[in-house]
């Protein structure tokens, strides 16, 4: 068991080689796009609504489609059922999720620098951990805003929770939901440090290998 | 038995004779002319369909912006579906829209809520419509401008000092520089002079004004104003290309007379198309030329040598319109078989050589043979003429009721399709521009006799789409239009860019709120202002008190981003009816009545629009 532990110290502490270096600089790089691009997105179509209302979701921002005028269409329509307005102070995620991803890039070069494959860990669990917290607190606003419908609603109708992935009926709405360009930048982000950690540990294989 | 069987048959003989000379006596069921049997001008059934046919959720190529005669409207047309769009006010009040009711509207339209719409002009650049606006004028001296950016109705000028039955307008130079108007009616003036009628022929006068046009904004002003001998002037048309600079106008009565007019005006063979240099009366006004009359500047060409021609045209000319290369004038004597085709050049040549013979209160008269080019036979009542693509023009024949087709130069008619009844206007497809589209004509058409469902003595006029694009003509389509539409223009539907929703940015309303808790109730004294919102499904306040006598103001913004929702404000008891736009505000000035009034959205907007009422307590 401690030769385990030895061995795995060992190899956390080996240098990473170029090529997974690469790849974490390649994986903050990525993070950019989360700057850049919205997150998720959702569309509805209705008859009345044949050009269907957009919402972009960025790490910052709500953006409606139609110049912006679809949010408060969307908050007009969801008033009859009691729902919160979508108003861009309510996601308190905007405040702190540009600032993490920025902390987020920065611990990758760090890591890239620093270059151990104990920092690469590191990385990958911040990463997953904090693209996980940001899933599940994007579909706890989603349930939140479903459920908490006022009871003095003109239409009322059954707490509902909105489809996260995929699409779905909701009264006369089609609705569909899915993630967008900085979702699947950070996906790949999370892949590239996985790869970058698959290869650095068939690096350090050979090398305790040659070493042995 | 056989004499009697021999005389009977005799008998039969002569009465199946007589029969058969009484059958071939009889006039036919139907006219042997009948150009329907005969195939005459109307389109394979099929291919006319195909033709006219725009499918649900498809556009139409082309707008029509019909006037709307004494209605005071503009009616939007598809072509070639001929589908009614839209109607647009604009000097009457038309309750369908709020237009008239709201304080902005109710002042534009001032003391008249009537007026004569005759003669769409859209504007133009360089001789081509160019989308931004369309100038409409009415017989009590006024044009109005529609912006087409948004199809509303911004102003309205006049009525015009001196201009009596303003018919001849509201045609347009090329480049939007003027629009014209034109005394139908000559009357002493100023305006407010009585005179007796025996004094018509010399006290009597016909006023001729240009309506300058701001080329930013289409603001319309007073630009300058000619009085000339009291003929009756009835139709325009600007010159363009080589005869840009002048505008003509078709008079009759030039025997001045009054009384049955029409025996007492048609005794002449022929009467006068008037050319004004509009250039130079600009400058002349620009030099403050001119006598003070009634308000404004009035030239007088007697005086001012070179600003007014008159061309001799026969007979009783109605409509002069200007080819797309402005060389050739037409101008179409409507008690004539014959449309008359004058040569610009020519013209030209002879002001210069002052072939002239006669002149009228000091206005040159040109020699006719000298700048006539041809008597085009057309056929009977020629009104109006169209211009189509290939030098082909189209004429309407009120008495033959039919669409005559000639080619410009060679001056031969080439086709004729009947109009289902006794055309008026026609226009072609961008037909009166520089570079006419050839495509589709539309004949105005002043009875309909029943080529439609009955709805009694009141009938509709009918509106013929025709084909022009092969050699025939081809009848395409009957539309129905509410009285009544003289000119109408057709524009390619991609020059036109309307917004859909009032951006709320562009709001600059004083009384403008967007914010639902914003809308109040401001006392000053007995002045109330009352700021609403209108938003599905409320309106904000949902109740308010005033005191009787209070002078109320109420300022309504739809602060809807999205197309077609509207919203109405209608108050009953009160005569109040305001539909807000989406990002639009509008006001409303009234004296409060003791009662309780109920106040609701007129314009159908929500699954919950019926609940969109609330109170106005007046105590």
């Amino acid at each position: 068991m401690q030769g385990f532990f030895a061995r795995l110290n060992q190899s956390l502490a080996r240098p990473l080689g170029v090529a997974p270096r690469l790849l974490v600089v390649a994986s903050a790089l990525l993070l950019v796009a989360v700057y850049l691009f919205p997150l998720w997105n959702l569309t509805m179509f209705a008859p009345q609504y044949p050009e269907g209302l957009r919402l972009d979701i960025y790490s910052y921002k709500l953006v409606g489609g139609n110049g912006g005028q679809d949010i408060p269409e969307i908050n007009i329509l969801n008033h009859y059922i009691g729902m919160r307005d979508l108003v861009t102070d309510d996601f308190t995620e905007f405040k702190w999720l540009p600032f993490v991803v920025g902390a987020l890039g920065l611990l990758y070069l760090r890591a890239a620098v620093m270059g151990t494959v104990g920092g690469l860990v590191d990385v990958l669990v911040l990463n997953i951990y904090f693209s996980a917290f940001a899933l599940w607190s994007f579909g706890y606003k989603m349930y939140v805003y479903g459920h908490n419908l006022l009871p003095t609603a003109a239409v009322k109708v059954e707490p509902f929770m909105p489809p996260m992935f995929g699409g779905t009926q909701l009264a006369n709405f089609e609705v569909y939901s899915y993630p967008q360009a900085g979702s699947y930048a950070m996906g790949l982000s999370s892949l590239l440090l996985v790869a970058a950690l698959v290869v650095a540990w068939r690096q350090s294989r050979a090398a305790s290998r040659q070493g042995t | 038995m056989s004499w009697i069987r021999s005389r009977s048959a005799a008998w039969a003989t002569i009465g199946a004779l007589a029969l058969a000379l009484f059958v071939s006596r009889c006039a036919p069921s139907a006219p042997k002319k009948d150009a329907k049997k005969a195939g005459g001008g109307t389109s394979d059934i099929a291919v006319a369909a195909q033709k006219t046919y725009v499918a649900p959720g498809d556009l139409d190529e082309y707008y029509l912006f019909s006037s709307g005669g004494h209605s005071g409207q503009i009616y939007v047309f598809g072509v070639p579906s001929m589908r009614h769009i839209s109607t647009i006010p604009v000097f009457t009040p038309y309750p369908a829209t709020g237009y008239g009711f709201d304080d902005d509207s109710k002042k534009m339209l001032g003391n008249l809520t009537w007026g004569d719409v005759h003669h769409p002009a859209l504007s133009e650049t360089n001789g081509d419509y160019d989308g931004r606006w369309l100038f409409v004028n009415e017989m009590n001296g006024r044009v109005a401008r529609i912006d087409l950016r948004d199809f509303k109705t911004k102003q309205i000028l006049g009525p015009i000092p001196n201009v009596s039955g303003n018919h001849a307008s509201a045609f347009v130079t090329p480049n939007s520089e003027y629009s014209v108007m034109a005394s139908r009616f000559s009357i002493p003036i100023p305006k407010g002079t009585a005179l007796e009628i025996a004094k018509y022929a010399t006290d009597f006068k016909g006023v001729i004004t240009g309506i300058k046009i701001d080329p930013k904004s289409g603001e319309m002003s007073f630009g300058w104003q000619v009085v000339m001998p009291p003929f009756n002037y009835d139709l325009g048309d600007a010159g363009k290309k080589a005869s840009d600079g002048w505008v003509f106008f078709t008079s009759y009565n030039a025997e001045r007379a009054t009384g049955k007019l029409e025996v007492t005006s048609t005794q002449r063979d022929r009467d006068y198309i008037a050319m004004v240099d509009w250039k130079m009366a600009e400058k002349l006004a620009a030099e403050g030329k001119g006598t003070l009359i009634g308000g404004v500047k009035v030239l007088d060409p007697k005086e001012l040598p070179g600003l007014v021609y008159l061309l001799p045209c026969g007979k009783s000319p109605h409509g002069v319109d200007v080819a797309p290369d402005g060389n050739w004038i037409v101008g179409s004597g409507k008690l004539q078989g014959v449309t008359t085709v004058f040569n610009f050049e020519k013209i030209q040549t002879a002001i210069r050589n002052k072939d002239f013979t006669g002149e009228e209160d000091g206005i040159p008269v040109l020699k006719y043979e000298s700048i006539k080019d041809a008597e085009v036979p057309v056929g009977l009542g020629p009104l109006h003429t169209q211009f189509g693509t290939d030098g082909y023009a189209y004429t309407s024949l009120f008495v033959d009721s039919a669409v005559a087709k000639w080619k410009l130069g060679t001056w031969e008619v080439v086709d004729k399709v009947p109009m289902s009844y006794s055309i008026g206007h026609l226009t072609a497809a961008e037909g009166d521009t520089v570079s006419p589209d050839g495509n589709y004509l539309v004949g105005l058409n002043k009875l309909s006799h029943g080529r439609h469902l009955s709805v009694g003595p009141s009938q509709p006029e009918s509106s013929q789409l025709v084909d022009i694009t092969e050699e025939k003509m081809k009848l395409l389509y009957d539309a129905f239009t509410e009285p009544e539409p003289h000119y109408a223009q057709m524009v390619k539907a991609d020059k036109i860019h309307p917004i859909e929703v009032y951006p709320k940015e562009e709001n600059k309303h004083p009384h403008a709120i967007w914010d639902v808790k914003d809308a109040s109730v401001t006392r000053n004294g007995n002045k109330v202002l009352v700021k609403m919102i209108a938003v599905r499904s409320t309106l904000t306040p949902t109740d308010f008190e005033l005191k009787e006598g209070d002078e109320v103001t109420i300022a309504i913004t739809n602060i809807e981003q999205t197309t077609d929702e509207l919203h109405g404000l209608g108050i009953l008891d009160y005569n109040i009816n305001l539909v807000v736009d989406p990002g639009e505000t509008k006001t409303v000035t009234f004296k409060a009545k003791r009662g309780t009034f109920p106040f609701y959205c007129t314009n159908f907007c929500s699954a919950l629009h019926q609940e969109m009422q609330g109170y106005m307590i007046v105590r």
